[in-house]
């Protein structure tokens, strides 16, 4: 065997090692370019996971960022790039501006947002004592404005809402998910639990059969994510706009042919509260940017 | 966006146009021969001069991970003085239904003829930059993209 | 369109080349989508982008309705003296849109 032949196979090993994620990047040594298949793309990143908590039924957590492509984290990682980013400035204008009845702004009651929203989203959905139930971050701002602010609702998915959220949970970033699970909260959560294990549509899938049983591997040219929420409302490249987490689920079951909870449902709250509370622990990214 | 397009308009939609189905959004004019639109225009801005190769890079993904926002950067190596800098960077796209992409306008207090922004694929394709240096050559880079059809993303 | 969002460092060397970013809302409607009545919805995008320095145009970029919503652009610039960068965006309505930022040379 000639050494130019020798050579060549081994690159040809160390490529395949490094292609299947078993050897650290920095072995890579070999000159030779890699195959330009998305698979070899996506290997080329190895996702870092956090530890799951105790009776998590992951072991590791993984943010949807780390299923990403470079480009794609990149854009989320420069301030300047996510143009999720444009949703602070038009929010933080409306936090100080007086709507509604009462002539408050929501600044009247809680000062700050950069100081009194910090942490704010990582906890929600939260349990609400005068209503008797969890609420989201959405319809918290919502109540805010028809029952303190003496104002009109904003609708699911319009700018301002979606503005505000991201404004919210922009000051809570890289903040641990923190959920609270037990209390009162508990049948909300086993109701969300039973929602997310439910096959539903056509294709009569669940939550879990993506992104419970194949998060990290291939649907299509796409890469299966945990199905985190750590990253809404969320810029998706498209959408080409921010999308909250209620417009995204119903993405999903659009995608599995059945019919959409309507937004803000009984149904949604307590999805979204199990699904958060598989989170537990991972930083809070909003504005998020996926694909 | 495109999610206002039912699942069975975006395959009707497919049997005429490939871009159809990735991106509704631009497939309605996708039938005409692009590649050729690409190149008249090309020719047109070189004044029928071919491009040499090298100075310029084109920075673009291999594989797209969503074809309506794709990150694209150009530079090219030049003294950006007076004597001697690039004019205009033109980004030229083969299956867009419009050639040009974006053009960017130096000057010598650029400082460095190097831009970024992000681009708009309709489908795999192949993306042109063209350097117009200050001398009246051309220089250009070009690179392939894959934009996929994605599982949910997509 | 809202409030652009620009990162322009404070300070430069004298003779530095800098980089600076620019991001601005705007739907860049291509023209080439059809709407939910079946239409075509008009073309609306940003098509032209100008930075200047004191007054002097370094550098600009003609958009097309291939560059995505929500317009990046990231270039460069050479900086000699203490100034003011001025960035507009005009659009297809002619609406436009400025924003600027200040830069002190140092030693």
């Amino acid at each position: 065997m000639s050494a130019g032949s020798f050579r060549a196979m081994l690159s040809a090993v160390s490529l395949a090692a490094w292609a299947f994620g078993f050897m650290p990047s920095s072995v890579l040594a070999v000159d030779a370019k890699p195959p330009v298949t998305a698979a070899a793309t996506a290997a080329a990143y190895v996702p870092k996971g956090i530890p799951a908590p105790p009776g998590s039924v992951f072991k590791t957590l993984f943010s949807g960022y780390q299923f990403r492509s470079k480009d794609t984290r990149a854009m989320q990682d420069d301030d300047f790039s996510n143009p999720g980013m444009l949703a602070l400035d038009p929010a933080a204008t409306e936090w100080t501006k007086v709507d509604g009845a009462a002539g408050k702004s929501c600044s009247s009651c809680h000062g700050d947002a950069t100081k009194t929203m910090k942490g704010v989203s990582a906890t929600m959905p939260k349990w609400n004592a005068r209503l008797k139930r969890p609420v989201t971050l959405e319809e918290q701002i919502n109540f805010c404005r028809t029952d303190y602010m003496k104002a009109q609702p904003w609708k699911f998915k319009s700018d301002d809402l979606t503005n505000m959220a991201t404004y919210i949970g922009y000051q809570s970033r890289g903040m641990p998910v923190h959920v609270k699970v037990d209390g009162p909260i508990s049948p909300w959560v086993a109701r969300g639990k039973a929602l997310y294990y439910r096959r539903i549509g056509q294709l009569d899938m669940s939550c879990a059969n993506c992104h419970e049983k194949y998060y990290g591997k291939h649907i299509r040219a796409d890469t299966l994510s945990q199905g985190q929420t750590n990253d809404f409302p969320t810029y998706r490249l498209k959408a080409q706009h921010l999308v909250p987490l209620e417009q995204r689920l119903q993405g999903c079951m659009k995608n599995v042919r059945a019919r959409p909870y309507k937004p803000f449902s009984k149904r949604f709250l307590a999805l979204e509260v199990y699904i958060a509370s598989r989170g537990e622990g991972l930083p809070v990214e909003t504005p998020g940017v996926r694909n | 966006m495109s999610q206002n397009l039912s699942r069975r308009s975006a395959l009707k939609a497919g049997a005429f146009g490939v871009g159809a189905a990735v991106l509704p959004t631009l497939s309605a004019f996708a039938a005409p021969d692009t590649v050729a639109q690409t190149n008249a225009a090309m020719k047109k801005y070189t004044g029928g001069k071919v491009p040499m190769k090298g100075k310029i890079k084109l920075d673009l993904p291999q594989i797209a991970e969503n074809g309506n926002t794709v990150p694209m950067g150009v530079s090219v190596d030049s003294p950006m003085t007076p004597a001697s800098y690039v004019k205009e960077v033109r980004v030229f796209v083969s299956k867009n239904p419009l050639p040009i992409a974006v053009t960017f306008l130096f000057t010598p207090e650029s400082g460095a003829a190097k831009a970024s922004t992000h681009i708009r694929l309709a489908a795999t394709q192949d993306v042109i930059a063209v350097a117009k240096m200050s001398d009246g050559t051309f220089y250009s880079d070009t690179k392939n993209c894959k934009v996929t059809i994605g599982g949910c993303g997509g | 369109m809202s409030v652009p969002r620009m990162r322009v460092p404070k300070t430069a060397k004298k003779g530095e080349v800098i980089t600076i970013k620019t991001l601005i809302e705007h739907p860049m409607e291509s023209g080439f989508r059809k709407g939910k009545d079946g239409k075509l919805v008009p073309r609306m995008i940003i098509n032209k982008f100008t930075a200047t320095f004191n007054g002097k145009q370094f550098f600009a970029a003609d958009l097309q309705p291939s560059v995505s919503a929500n317009p990046f652009i990231e270039f460069d610039a050479k900086v000699d003296a203490d100034g003011t960068f001025e960035f507009t965006w005009v659009d297809d309505k002619g609406t436009i849109t400025k924003a600027q930022a200040k830069i002190t040379v140092t030693a």
